[in-house]
């Protein structure tokens, strides 16, 4: 067979429809005898609404806009002309193809006779004879549009296949072989008539239409198949959840025989596998013709779902509300959708645009902060909510500028809190929340971003006179970068309160090494996202300020007495001893295996689509602060609900980043010879120097363990291996990020941040199983479920710089040496060791079977000082690195 | 329908199918050149040599001097060129408008295409082997058939469809009747003008009983890629496609280099021969053109050496300078079409 000529439309966009082109929605709401709202706009003579109406059809998705003026009271050519001149002057709706629809040919000419583009006359027929219907085509062919055929001839419209398949097969020959068109600019509509009338004839009606698309399509090559989906299901009007259900069968079947486009209600169709199973299978009989009493039994079922709709449509009643509550609800509900026209009526109902904010809004973001902190709502709602409000200021804003400009009044000062994540640390999902979830208390929030010097931090909050500054970083060096902030804000005598929060801050850290660096003002370590709120409105309040920081400071003076005396509390060995009871290898009879690839290896880009199962959603939950395991978490009683919600945003959200590639996900990884000393492992050139624990344990019992235990020592002479990988998801998606904050989506941002991080995971996870049954090839036959991998069960461990085996971020800067990640996968590392793109991860493959992940904890002066020795650097720089796990306080 | 004039067609066709052929060069640069004054501009003998101010109405120079039309078509002839521009580009009934001028529409087209003619065969006596051959230019006029000269109108039109192509046929068929062997729907900024010029030019094919190779030429305004009327070039193509162009391309507006990624976008989507003439480069600050004809031709070559085209030519700012250097750079490469039908064997 020749492959299918595509069907090349235009509007001011290009539109290809080719055999393996997907199914084209055509917009049928720009008709007056399909949508009574178009007619009455049209009626009126009300264009601009009109043009809104095609707006909002190519928004949801119409590829094609179907026009029709066909009314007997509108005079439909200067109708048609009037209207396709005003939307050509749209570009967003100018960019798809026109159908010019009229059973009026002279309709037909005059709107042609617009349209820039290459558009489709819908339709002519053989109804009134050949002579009649050449004549028309080459002057729709002279006007250079397509053309769509109705299966109709002189005897009438064709009802069954035969009938349907003669007169197309008919038409095809004229148009192809007498009027010149090429057959791919010919659209079939071999009619779609109502089933389910309760008249027999009519049952089959939607099987003859597939099975005359199935014929046309095999029979007439290139031509394609169009038609009006809505009639199907004419006979079940008043019942939308049932007419919805048998477009969608009805389309399911038709786009399998062949049918290239359709017009539809492109807002309104859901998904064939998302239809309820009971009424599937029952739409399926109708629309199949499998049954004789198809009909009664879906009625018997359509009345359930009608009135299932009714009460979802009575949750629709929210908005019959006044604006005002409408904005409320929208606020707690999260929903988007009707912010820009419920702003606008409420607008048109206050003196002045900010009272839109100070009143409903505001109303509505108080009762979600009261529910937020009561626990009634949780931390994805709040994210929804400020979506809803920060899309309703933008709509605003240009008022409220307008009316400053018109009034002396200056506009109240709202409460200022510069955020950051400090500099060497490029996470931001824990930030971005807080930034998030304190606008929608009204904060005014200046957000700098990630990796920012304390030198860009100073600067913006005097420039900005800040209340507040919070700072955020995920890895270990961002806690010291904070104490340096902090002795900065001390030193150019600022005196406003500092907020510290991120994955590796305490309330241990920043007691004893950041806020005695910042003495003039309090530094408040902020557990979670939710607790931000409390903690500003304590210090911002008159009332509760003092007594909040009291109760912070004798928090910290408790620490640090605690501190003072922990010399009393578990002693550290001295390294020496903690060598003495290092974990036995057993190398003497102990032989590691050979890797079967050796070397540097490079995937890239990683397919998405094999990650998914390898997801570990139980952080993804913890990053929304939703506490619980997965997939428990999906029934838990108090988060379940709104745990199912984000989860089927995730999914939606999931499927388009792999349908749609998003981002591309990023492997470089290799197994080498290594040996080890002591502490170190010498690998391809590099000394990676590990630590050593130093609590104090029963000897012979519990090991002192150093990941170097796991590595055959130099002196043995046993041949050994040490693996790196580098992997990284995200790559390409900034620009989506940056499109989402633009649309004030924080919600969808965060989303994707929190997926691309799932996938940097997942990746890891996968290229550690491939690497024990393919590339090390030490477990051939591992099968373990994602839940057992996520228990880690299998054998080997795959420990990453900066996490408690070896708390080192350094080692990162010679892992990606080892495998030049920054050129094979464009993974960069900042002087802090953080990666970017945010959403990666870096580590160690070590095979031996007893490897465990373990915590080396505290460090004693002795093994900084003999790290500092192995490193060849000084004790200073070595101890900022350890800074975490130092049990001393350096000069 | 057949060709109205197959023998020459065949020829043609002939010589395309052996190297890049020649378009000549601006017209308007050469005439302002030669400090015209308003005498020029009235035609003894015609009505219209009293009427009021005609200068700058260049299109009337076809009759009012009609040896400093042949001259300039001449001197791009002896410079390599192989198809002669009309000079006809504002002889639409619509154009002449402005100057009260629609009466002499028929007469100078008709003038218009007898001096390219002639010129063509002057060169084509001297040397049989190469034929030469007018192309008769319809231009875009000055109204757009989709755009709004009203803002506060979107929806208002100054011009439409039915008097664009009514204007064009009139043009059209005197053009042909002149001796036009081909005809170029040029410098198209509105692709909605250009489908009436197409349609028009399908009915005047009908009345004649024979068709003549149309030539396709839009603009693209910008470096956004688009054209006036906010098309890309896939929608352009797809648009003009049904008329079976003889070829297609663009014009005008920037230089070879500017235009390059949209040319070749057109290029990808387009199954017929390409052509381009381009300005001598951006106008400078005094609306005049600074690329010498070394940096023209050496651009086109560029475009001659990735099989991008099949005609090439100048538009605003170049010279038969111009032309004899560009006709020299692309001359060691084959057209797209040849080299495409080679690929395919």
């Amino acid at each position: 067979m020749t492959t299918a000529r595509p069907l090349l439309l235009a509007g001011l966009e290009p539109l290809s429809i080719a055999a393996g082109s997907n199914f084209i929605n055509i917009g049928e709401r720009t008709n007056v005898t399909g949508s009574a709202r178009f007619r009455k706009l049209i009626i009126e003579e009300r264009f601009d609404e009109a043009v809104e109406v095609a707006r909002q059809q190519v928004e949801s998705g119409a590829q094609i806009l179907d026009v029709n003026m066909d009314d007997a009271l509108l005079d439909a050519e200067r109708c048609m002309r009037r209207f396709l001149n005003r939307i050509a002057a749209e570009p967003d709706i100018a960019r798809v193809p026109v159908m010019v629809d009229s059973s009026k040919f002279s309709v037909l000419e005059a709107g042609l006779k617009c349209l820039q583009g290459k558009g489709l006359a819908n339709s002519i027929s053989l109804k009134e004879g050949e002579a009649l219907f050449l004549w028309q085509a080459r002057r729709i062919r002279r006007l250079g549009a397509a053309v769509v055929v109705m299966a109709f001839d002189e005897k009438g419209q064709a009802e069954t296949v035969e009938r349907k398949v003669a007169i197309c097969t008919r038409a095809y020959r004229l148009l192809t072989e007498q009027a010149g068109f090429p057959p791919e600019e010919i659209v079939f509509d071999p009619n779609i008539f109502a089933i389910g009338t309760g008249i027999p004839e009519h049952d089959d009606y939607a099987v003859a239409f597939i099975e005359a698309t199935r014929i046309i399509k095999e029979t007439l090559p290139h031509a394609k198949v169009s038609g009006g989906v809505s009639n199907v299901s004419f006979a079940f009007r008043g019942n939308e959840p049932v007419r919805q259900a048998i477009h969608s069968v009805f389309l399911y079947h038709a786009i399998r025989a062949g049918m290239d486009m359709g017009i539809v209600n492109a807002g309104a169709l859901p998904l064939y596998d998302e239809l309820d199973p009971e009424l599937r299978e029952l739409v399926e009989d109708l629309v199949l013709n499998r049954r004789p009493d198809a009909t009664e039994r879906l009625l018997a079922v359509a009345e359930r779902h009608r009135k299932k709709r009714e009460r979802e449509e009575k949750a629709a009643a929210w908005r019959h509300l006044p604006p005002e509550e409408r904005l409320e609800y929208a606020l707690l509900h999260g929903i988007d959708q009707y912010v820009e026209q419920d702003v606008e009526e409420a607008r048109q109902r206050f003196a002045r645009a900010l009272q839109v904010i100070e009143g409903p809004l505001m109303r509505g973001m108080n009762k979600v902060g009261d529910l937020f902190g009561a626990g009634k709502m949780f931390l994805p709602q709040v994210v929804k909510a400020a979506r809803v409000m920060k899309k309703a200021v933008a709509c605003l804003v240009p008022h409220i500028e307008a009316e400053q400009r018109t009034s002396a009044e200056a506009p109240a000062r709202k409460a200022r809190i510069l955020l950051a994540t400090v500099k060497g640390d490029v996470h931001d999902i824990g930030k971005n929340i807080v930034g998030v979830v304190l606008a929608c208390n009204h904060y005014e929030v200046i957000d700098l971003g990630v990796m920012v010097p304390a030198q860009t931090i100073l600067e913006r909050a005097r420039e900005h006179a800040v209340d507040l500054i919070g700072l955020s970083g995920l890895i270990t060096p961002s806690l010291e970068e904070m104490s340096h902030v902090a002795a900065e804000l001390e030193r150019t005598g600022f005196d406003i309160p500092m907020l510290i929060g991120g994955a590796t801050t305490s309330r241990a850290h920043t007691a004893l090494k950041i806020a005695p660096r910042y003495r003039r003002a309090p530094v408040i370590w902020v557990k979670d996202a939710s607790r931000a709120v409390g903690v500003v409105q304590a210090l911002l309040s008159p009332e509760q300020r003092d007594a909040f920081i009291a109760a912070n400071e004798s928090e910290y003076r408790a620490i640090r007495e605690r501190h003072a005396l922990r010399a009393e509390g578990k002693r550290l060995i001295p390294l020496a001893e903690a060598r003495a009871n290092r974990f036995d290898g057993r190398f003497s009879e102990y032989r590691p295996p050979r890797p079967a690839k050796p070397g540097r290896h490079l995937l890239a880009p990683y397919p998405l689509a094999e990650l998914v199962s390898y997801f570990d959603w139980t952080p993804f939950f913890q990053a929304w602060e939703l506490a619980g395991r997965f997939p428990e978490i999906l029934e838990d009683p108090v988060v379940g609900t709104q745990a199912r919600e984000l989860y089927r945003d995730a999914q939606r959200m999931l499927e388009r980043i792999i349908e749609e590639r998003w981002f591309e996900a990023r492997a470089v990884f290799g197994i080498f010879p290594a040996c080890a000393e002591d502490e170190d492992v010498l690998c391809e050139g590099e000394r990676f120097a590990f630590l050593r624990q130093q609590v104090d344990k029963p000897r012979g019992e519990r090991f002192n363990l150093c990941l170097a235990d796991y590595i055959a020592p130099r002196a043995s002479g046993v041949e050994d291996w040490l693996g790196f990988f580098v992997v990284a998801a995200g790559f390409g998606m900034d620009d989506r990020i940056r499109h989402f904050e633009q649309a004030h989506d924080d919600y969808s941002a965060i989303l994707l941040k929190a997926l691309a991080d799932r996938f940097a995971e997942a990746l890891a996870e996968r290229l550690h199983e491939r690497i024990r049954r393919e590339f090390w090839a030490y477990a051939p036959e591992e099968k373990l479920d994602n839940e057992a991998l996520i228990r880690e069960e299998y054998r080997g461990i795959r420990p990453a710089p900066g996490y408690p085996a070896c708390p080192d971020h350094s080692h990162k800067a010679q892992i990606f040496r080892i495998l030049e990640a920054e050129a094979a996968i464009g993974v960069r590392l900042t002087e802090n060791f953080a990666m970017l793109p945010p959403s990666a991860v870096s580590g160690f493959y070590f095979s031996h079977p007893e490897s465990r992940y373990f915590v080396v904890g505290r460090l004693g002066r002795d093994q900084v000082e003999d790290y500092a020795r192995r490193r060849g650097i000084p004790l200073a720089e070595a101890e900022r690195l350890l800074a975490a796990n130092l049990d001393y306080d350096p000069e | 329908m057949n060709w109205l004039r197959p023998d020459r067609i065949a020829r043609l066709e002939a010589a395309l199918a052996e190297r890049i052929l020649l378009l000549d060069g601006a017209m308007g640069t050469m005439l302002q050149a030669a400090r015209l004054d308003e005498r020029d501009f009235h035609p003894e003998g015609h009505p219209c040599a009293h009427c009021g101010e005609l200068k700058g109405n260049h299109d009337l120079l076809n009759l009012s001097r009609p040896e400093l039309i042949l001259s300039i078509h001449r001197a791009y002839l002896a410079a390599g060129a192989d198809l002669i521009e009309t000079n006809t580009f504002n002889a639409t009934r619509i154009a002449q408008a402005d100057y009260g001028t629609e009466a002499l529409v028929p007469e100078l087209n008709r003038a218009g295409a007898a001096l390219a003619a002639a010129a063509c065969r002057e060169f084509e006596a001297r040397d049989p082997r190469r034929p030469r051959f007018p192309v008769g230019i319809l231009g875009p006029t000055n109204k757009t058939a989709s755009i709004s000269p009203d803002v506060s109108d979107p929806g208002h039109r100054a011009v439409d469809f039915d008097t664009l192509a009514a204007a064009y046929a009139e043009a059209a068929t005197a053009l042909i009747e002149g001796g036009a062997e081909l005809i170029m729907v040029e410098t198209i900024f509105d692709t909605l003008n250009a489908k009436a010029a197409l349609y028009a030019l399908e009915e005047v094919f009908e009345r004649l009983g024979g068709r003549v190779p149309v030539m396709i030429s839009g603009t693209i305004t910008d470096r956004s890629g688009r054209t006036l009327s906010g098309q890309t070039p896939e929608a352009f193509w797809a648009s003009i496609r049904h008329a079976a162009p003889f070829s297609v391309g663009f014009n005008c507006a920037l230089g070879a280099r500017q235009l390059r990624p949209h040319l070749e976008a057109l290029a990808r989507v387009a199954d017929c021969r390409v052509s381009v003439h381009p300005n001598a480069g951006l106008p400078n600050a005094f609306g005049g053109y600074d690329e010498t004809p070394a940096q023209t031709a050496s651009a086109l070559a560029e475009y001659a050496a990735l099989g991008l085209v099949d005609v090439v030519g100048g538009c605003c700012g170049t010279t038969p300078d111009h032309i004899a250097a560009i006709a020299q750079a692309v001359a060691p490469y084959p057209p797209r079409q040849a080299r495409k039908l080679a690929q395919a064997a």
